[in-house]
């Protein structure tokens, strides 16, 4: 939840990496949100709709991946994937277990329009 | 609604953006940045401020009405002359929480969000400055009555608390994993209840709560007419002689690299 404000945190971060590069215009946003995240992607791909608007981001492409959820077994040390409500261990079936992969809401890259270094000047 | 979830963003003002171009094409920087950061390094300033003056915190979490204020009311009766406790109350309107909780004799702080759904590290850390935390052993959050938003807003405390209602249902686990999974206990409040609750079965609630995959013990409490608290502060009391070392809710990671 919180989608929007997520959205705002996020345009806020690729403005700062855009200025750090003196890049003119946004591209591609990679994003990567978990399904443990407690974010919807798509309500957040429809927030970013609107937090986008007269920003470095107006024109940008949101790329949102969900990757599956994976975990390790306290157990028995397997690594297998879970769902958000069943994180058992698909080896032994065992319930101590630590998520490796699925409960990060991560910016992962961002595509950038770099200007190029000016000519110089002709003698 | 909330109004920091986008929820009323519908087709007839998503236009407002227009359509995006493709992409063009450039140089690709590499990031790998947790988005709800700005909030867990808030939280971990808070914590500090705790792990400084030694006291315990408590972030307690629930649907509304499943009994945390009345479980708060009754713990203090219980433990007010061994320990020093205050309460940080989180309500969207009123300070009625609070007024309960200072007349039990303990200081209370109320935060009042709004349209917020959840309490915040942000609101938390001003609301501290209100509290006499060098003379407290245990404080106390109440957060939003809530099962989902407050899940992933580290505010600094150092556990968990999540109230399950006997009237609210044994598969709310399974149906609100993200909360669950956070909780480093899970109460059955008003369990009292439980002989007039047919559907209700206690170990359908356990084996929810088992399948997120951690060892969270679920106790039962009663907190109005037949009062049983002897799990739940007996839990409290090995809380406020453990340390209090806890892993942040999310890994926090940063970094840019560019690639050209």
């Amino acid at each position: 939840m919180h989608e929007l404000s997520i959205c705002q945190a996020l345009i806020d971060e690729v403005a700062k990496i855009a200025a750090s590069v003196d890049a003119r215009t946004v591209g591609r946003i990679t994003l990567e949100v978990g399904p443990l995240s407690g974010v919807e992607p798509e309500l957040l791909a429809r927030a970013f709709e609107v937090a986008r608007t007269g920003t470095c981001a107006a024109e940008a492409q949101l790329s949102i991946a969900v990757p599956g959820i994976v975990v390790r077994c306290s157990d028995c040390d397997a690594t297998s994937p879970a769902q958000a409500n069943r994180l058992l261990c698909a080896s032994c079936g065992g319930y101590r277990t630590r998520v490796l992969e699925g409960d990060g809401l991560k910016l992962r890259a961002v595509e950038l329009d770099v200007p190029e270094a000016p000519p110089g000047p002709l003698h | 609604m909330c109004d920091t979830c986008g929820c009323t963003i519908t087709a007839g003002n998503a236009h407002l953006a227009g359509a995006g171009r493709a992409a063009p094409a450039g140089t690709t920087v590499e990031v790998l940045k947790d988005l709800l950061a700005a909030n867990d390094q808030v939280a971990q300033h808070n914590r500090a401020h705790f792990d400084e003056h030694g006291v315990l915190a408590i972030n307690l979490m629930s649907s509304p009405g499943a009994g945390k204020t009345t479980l708060l009311e009754a713990t203090i009766r219980s433990l007010r002359g061994r320990y020093r406790i205050a309460v940080i109350e989180g309500d969207l309107e009123t300070d009625n929480d609070a007024a309960r909780i200072r007349a039990q004799g303990v200081p209370a702080v109320q935060i009042t969000t709004g349209t917020a759904c959840h309490l915040d590290a942000h609101l938390v850390h001003r609301a501290l400055h209100d509290l006499p935390l060098a003379g407290l052993d245990l404080l106390f959050i109440e957060n939003v009555g809530n099962l989902v938003c407050p899940a992933s807003f580290d505010l600094g405390q150092h556990r968990n608390v999540v109230l399950l209602c006997a009237t609210e249902g044994d598969d709310k686990p399974a149906k609100y994993p993200v909360m669950f999974r956070a909780a480093d206990l899970v109460v059955l409040s008003k369990a009292d209840l439980l002989g007039v609750l047919e559907d209700f079965d206690p170990v359908r609630a356990e084996a929810a709560l088992r399948a997120l995959g951690r060892d969270t013990p679920l106790i039962r409490t009663a907190s109005r007419r037949a009062p049983a608290l002897a799990a739940w502060l007996a839990w409290l009391e090995e809380q406020l002689s453990a340390p209090r070392a806890i892993a942040p809710l999310r890994p926090l990671a940063g970094g840019v690299t560019v690639r050209a």
